[in-house]
Formats: structure tokens, sequence, C-alpha cells
């Protein structure tokens, strides 16, 4: 089959590889019908994520048909059309069974590297590095889906592709960075990032119930999408001082509640900005966490800092008094997509949301290359693309 | 050098020894210095003229004294440098001894000289028996092995826990690497695995001790002496059982091998982690899953293996 792979850093090539076969009782096969590239696939096309092989297929957002099932599974049958979610996970474990899914106990072959980088494993993730499990991702004809019945979902007839493919991974990982915000009636929430994660996290920030939402990037068109179909109020970090501005919004007292949705490629304008690429460079900080650090300050006091953008390793002048003293609340988390597929799909359906409206690019398989390019030079207006294999 | 941080043997755990230890280090590298620094002043002192053979042999003699000081001072474990030091003193009161033959040496003072370094001697001596006797931390037997624990919750009952370990052929299921266990009788087994380059081994093992439910201990009988114990006790909330290996691997090749091996601690400890997850994902999925990469020996892209790579690859499947 058809895929695309990363060779090293600024290099994935769309090469023949082996098609997929079954290896577990509860895998399936799934011939994929759409596949996306992911911000977070940016950071290892950028070479910031650690334990890559040359040669690794990529891609964690995808969906399509089941053309091959494993005798263990139960729900899923061929010809069954599913959307599979980025974690992988076996739904038996104590992880899982307290909804923790991209924690999941039993899904990574390479839980003992992990667990020397980070003191524990994650789940395996699809096409994710080597210390998320070494999957094979969905950037290809083919993928083949460990945990059949735990993982993908069944699409209803009536839905597009486009509608329904960002149940995989962004649009929970946006509602579930808003989630952890714990929304009160009449809150404010500000989010970094207005990348397709960050327009999720201002969509389901409403959803939740905020009664006001900011926008933070600056890059037009993405801010212009954020105000136009996400409904957000927006600043651009490159115009404004956001810690001003923020203040000067909310009477003083800070957003209620900050997302990143930007994570360890942050950019900024000036000294800070060059001082974190230069440490980042020399590998001596792994990740800039610009914009965290500027979350964590504008915070009002007691509110919370919901970090959904992607972090590998350490960070630098970590502001922590101002957290400590200022009782801020940290949550974080990889998105635990399985428990949110059922309920966002329902929102979905009752037309709460459609969430085809970050698409800027479909390219065929082949272009995906080109299109890596065109996403990390932000060319092209270029905010999301989806990659069609067949 | 402060001896207190020098060496963790020197901390109080071992009394009179480790002070006598430190104390003739210390004097080993003051002695040294000396012989190093100003042979001719030593000479005179031991009685004998200055001449340009004997000061080069007493800065060889120098030389060895502080290596041995270091030696004493800076091993967990310093009793060969003891036993070395009385080598050095043999060395010593033999050069002494052929002294009392040179014409111009002066007799008094050799022989002060001699009585000086039989006392040193006799301090060596005592100290380094008592430490090879009872002065290493965890006795000599502990050099040549190595040892690794490991933990998980499994979220099973001690009982069922039990009960699937105990039945060493299913270990072969979840086992990375192990083709097959075969029961001979109850309590001895014959194991298969591939190893790299797809050598097979072979061994026996032997439970020792069985307390159903609780505990299991083997030997395994080979060129590599293996033994270890795993036990399964009741999680704490209801959250299953603690199952917890504890494994002692003594390699071929005695102290140095083993050295060797801790060195490279992280390979069997990571295997045995491994082993223990994946009896943990047996008991709770009912298989390992397997991803592109882990089906093979040694690094594999995440990308699906062609047909060949999948037939030369060996994982535990209940496929």
């Amino acid at each position: 089959m058809r895929a695309n792979c990363w060779i090293g850093t600024h290099d994935v090539r769309v090469e023949q590889v082996p098609d997929p076969t079954i290896l577990n009782r509860q895998d399936v096969i799934v011939k994929i019908t759409s596949s996306a590239i992911c911000g977070s696939d940016l950071h290892l096309y950028n070479g910031y994520v650690p334990s890559m092989e040359s040669g690794d297929i990529l891609g964690h957002e995808f969906m399509g048909e089941v053309v091959e099932v494993a005798p263990g599974v139960q729900k899923l049958k061929k010809g069954d059309r599913v959307v599979v979610p980025f974690p992988i996970a076996c739904g038996r474990c104590f992880a899982c069974q307290h909804g923790l899914f991209s924690l999941c106990e039993n899904s990574n072959p390479n839980a003992g590297l992990a667990e020397k980088m980070w003191g524990h494993a994650p789940s395996g993730v699809f096409g994710y590095s080597h210390l998320l499990g070494g999957y094979a991702g969905g950037q290809a004809e083919y993928a083949r889906v460990p945990f059949a019945d735990v993982g993908p979902i069944k699409i209803p007839e009536g839905l597009a592709d486009e509608q329904v493919l960002f149940l995989s991974d962004i649009f929970p990982t946006g509602y579930m960075g808003a989630e952890m915000c714990n929304i009160q009636p009449g809150d404010t929430i500000a989010v970094w990032g207005c990348g397709p994660v960050g327009q999720f996290a201002i969509k389901s920030a409403y959803l939740l119930g905020a009664e006001r939402v900011i926008g933070i990037d600056r890059f037009p068109e993405r801010l212009r999408l954020a105000r136009e179909k996400a409904g957000a109020e927006t600043l651009n970090y490159e115009e404004v001082s956001v810690l001003e501005a923020l203040k000067d919004m909310t009477g003083g007292r800070g957003p209620d509640a900050c997302i990143d949705a930007v994570g360890m490629e942050a950019h900024t304008p000036g000294l800070i900005g060059a001082y974190d690429k230069a440490k980042q460079a020399m590998r001596l900080e792994m990740d800039r966490p610009i914009a965290l650090r500027e979350a964590i300050l504008a915070c009002r006091n007691g509110g919370t800092v919901s970090i959904i953008g992607v972090y590998g390793g350490l960070i630098d002048k970590f502001p922590i008094g101002s957290l400590m003293n200022r009782s801020l609340t940290i949550r974080t988390g990889q998105c635990h997509v399985q428990r949110y597929l059922q309920p966002l799909l329902q929102r979905i359906q009752n037309g709460e949301i459609d969430p085809a409206f970050v698409i800027t690019h479909r390219l065929p398989l082949e272009e995906a290359p080109h299109g890596y390019a065109m996403f990390k030079e932000k060319q092209d207006n270029c905010i999301k693309i989806v990659l069609k294999p067949h | 050098m402060d001896t207190e941080q020098g060496s963790t043997f020197l901390k109080p755990r071992n009394g009179g020894a480790c002070k006598l230890a430190a104390g003739l280090g210390w004097f080993s590298i003051g002695l040294g210095a000396a012989e190093l620094i100003a042979p001719d002043r030593v000479a005179q002192l031991a009685g004998l003229p200055v001449n340009n053979k004997r000061e080069s042999i007493l800065r060889a003699y120098g030389w060895r004294e502080i290596a041995a000081g270091i030696g004493i001072l800076t091993e967990s474990r310093p009793a060969g440098w003891l036993w070395a030091r009385v080598a050095g003193d043999a060395v010593d009161l033999a050069s002494l001894g052929s002294c009392f033959a040179a014409k111009d040496a002066n007799r008094a003072k050799v022989t002060a000289s001699t009585l000086a370094v039989a006392g040193v001697t006799a301090l060596d001596l005592i100290c380094a028996r008592q430490l090879s006797r009872n002065g290493h931390p965890n006795g000599i037997a502990a050099r040549r092995t190595v040892h690794i624990t490991h933990s998980v919750i499994v979220d099973h009952s001690p009982e069922e826990s039990y009960g699937v370990w105990r039945d060493v052929t299913n270990l072969s299921k979840f086992v990375r690497h192990v083709e097959s266990v075969q029961a001979i009788g109850d309590r001895r087994s014959h194991w298969k695995a591939r190893g790299p380059g797809g050598r097979t081994i072979e061994w026996d093992s032997e439970v020792v001790e069985d307390q159903p439910n609780r505990r299991i201990a083997w030997r395994a009988l080979g060129s590599i002496e293996r033994s270890g114990s795993i036990e399964f006790s009741r999680a704490i909330g209801g959250r299953g059982t603690v199952v917890r290996i504890d494994m002692q691997i003594a390699p071929p090749g005695g102290r140095l091998a083993a050295e060797a091996l801790k060195r490279l601690r992280a390979i069997p400890a990571q295997y045995i982690g491994d082993a223990l997850r994946a009896f943990k994902a047996y008991m709770e999925t009912g298989e390992v899953v397997q991803s592109d990469a882990s089906i093979g020996f040694g690094m594999h892209p995440g990308r699906p293996p062609a047909p060949e790579e999948l037939a030369a690859a060996h994982y535990a499947s209940a496929i």
C-alpha cells in the first residue's frame, strides 16, 4: 500500500510499504477513506519528538471502512464505517475503567521506554513515535486497529466523512480542553492558539456555557476563522500585549480559565522567544513554553489553566510562583478520546456543530509531503488538511 | 578527600575495620607522596644513603602506595586493595632485608624501619582479613549476582493470578521470546526461548518454593544461574493483586561478567519489566497487544512488517 512515512526532520515521503495484517485477536483492518494532518504532526515533522525512526508511518486522525476482522472482535464487522480515536486503549485496565483511555496500561509495548522518560507510561498512539508504542499511523491506504471493540465508533448513515473525521482527535481534544476549565455561567475563557484544536476549544467553551471566549494567535486567517466561525473575540499577539489586553478586557481580573492549545513550539516576538528558540536548538530545553507561561500569568486568581497543546519533555523558566501564590489549578492530558466519541457524535447529529469548518485543503495522499511543507509555513492560509488515500 | 564521603564502605556500617582501612589508606597516600617528592629524605630516614637507583625504586614504590591508598579510600569494597598493600609490605620488607647486606647502610636505622614496616604489615593483614571475611556489606556471593525487582497491579484476584503463573506452560503465551515451556512433573519444567540472531536457548527450571496463592520461587538450572520469586498480594482498595517479581542473575564468567551485567542492568531489568507487564496484559485483556515495531528483535519502524519479517518475528500471540 501507499503510506506517508517520516524519514527525518522536514522529510516525509509517500512510499510503498507492506499492507497491514491482523496481529492480535482484537484487531480490525480499516480501509482509510479520510485522514488528516494534525498540528501535533508538525512537532514530528520539525524533529522535536524523541524516538521517531526513519520509515515510521505518520497519522493519527483517520476513518474508513472495516475490511478485515480478527476472531476476538465482537462489535464490528466487515463493511462498518468507523472513526478511529488516536489513543489505543484496552478498555479493561485501571486507567480505561476510569475513563483515562490515553493512559491505558496495556496498549503501549514500549511502556518501559516511556517510563524512563516520563516516570510512568501513557497508552499507545497511532503514528506518534516509539515512546507511544511504535504503531503505524493512518496517513496510508490501510491501517491495523487493535482493541477494535473499545476504540472505533460506528458512523451512522447520512454523515459525510468531513463531518465526523475530527472525532478522532481535534474535536474531542478541544472539547476536553474546555471541559477541564470547569466553566461556570458568566465565565470568560482565553484560548492560546487558533489552529484547529484552538478553534474546537473555542467552540466547545461556548457549548459548555462560557459567556465570552477570546482567541489568541498571529495569523490573520486563523483569527478571522475564530471570529467568524467559532464566535470568539480575538487578539493578535504581534500587535498587542496579550497580558495587558486581557486585563483590559476583563476589568483587570483576568480570564477565569486559560487554554494552551499551542504546546511545545510556541512562538513570540522579541527576546524571550529568541531565548527559548536558542535553548531548544541547543537541546538545553526540549519544549518552548511561551504560551503556557503567558496563560499562567494571565489567568485570574484561583482560575484554571488547561493544557492541551502537546509537550514532550522539559521546560525552563516555569512561573511556579505565580501558579502557587495565586491558587491556580493546572489540568492537562492527552485527550481520552474514547469517552467523548458518543456524546460529541450526538452533538454533530443534533446540528450543534459541524466540525468541517476548520478544513482549508483537501489533497490526495500522494501530496502529503507538499501538505506538510505548506502547513508548516502556513502557506495559502492553510489551517487544516484532509488527505484522501483512495 | 573526605573519608565519610569518599566511600560508601567507610560509613560506620562496618565499625573498626572501616576506620582502620581509612587510616591505612591515608597513610599509604602520605608515604607514597613522600617517596615521590623527596625520595632522598625517605632513604636517609630508612638509614640508606641516596643513590640514583634507590631514588627511582622509591619513586616506583611511591606510585604503588598512592594507588593502594586511593583504591582503599574510593572503592566500596576495598579488601582487594588492602591485600595489595600486604603484598607491597612484603616487597618493602624484602628490600629492607637486602639493605642489611649493603655496606653503606646505617644498621640501627634499617632495623627501626624494618620494625615499623612489620608493624604496618600486621595492621594491613588484620584489616584485609577482617574485610574479606565480613567486611563486604552484602557478602562475597552478592558480587556475582545482579538483583532485579519489578511490580505491577493486575486487576484479578491473587488466586487467579497465582493460578495462571503456577501453570508454567502459560508463560510462553505472554513472555516475549519464550517459545515453549514444557512441564516435567510438578516442579520441573523445560524452557525454550529464541535469543538474538534466531538462536534457540534451552534450560530447565525447578520450583523450590510453592505457597499456593501467595508465592512461587524457582531456580533455573543451566549455564546462567538464575533464581527468582513472584509474590501475589491483595492490593489495597480492592484494586486487584500486587504482583512482585524478584530475580537474581549470576552470569557465567563470575565477578567480571556480573560487573558488566550490572553496568548493563537496564537490559535484563527492561526484559523482566516487560514480562511482568505482559502478564498483566494477558490477565486483563487475554493477549499481549503488539505494535508494528514490537514484533521483532531490535528496532523496526512503525510500519507493517513484510511477510518474511512476520515469519521471522516471534511474538506471543493467541492467534
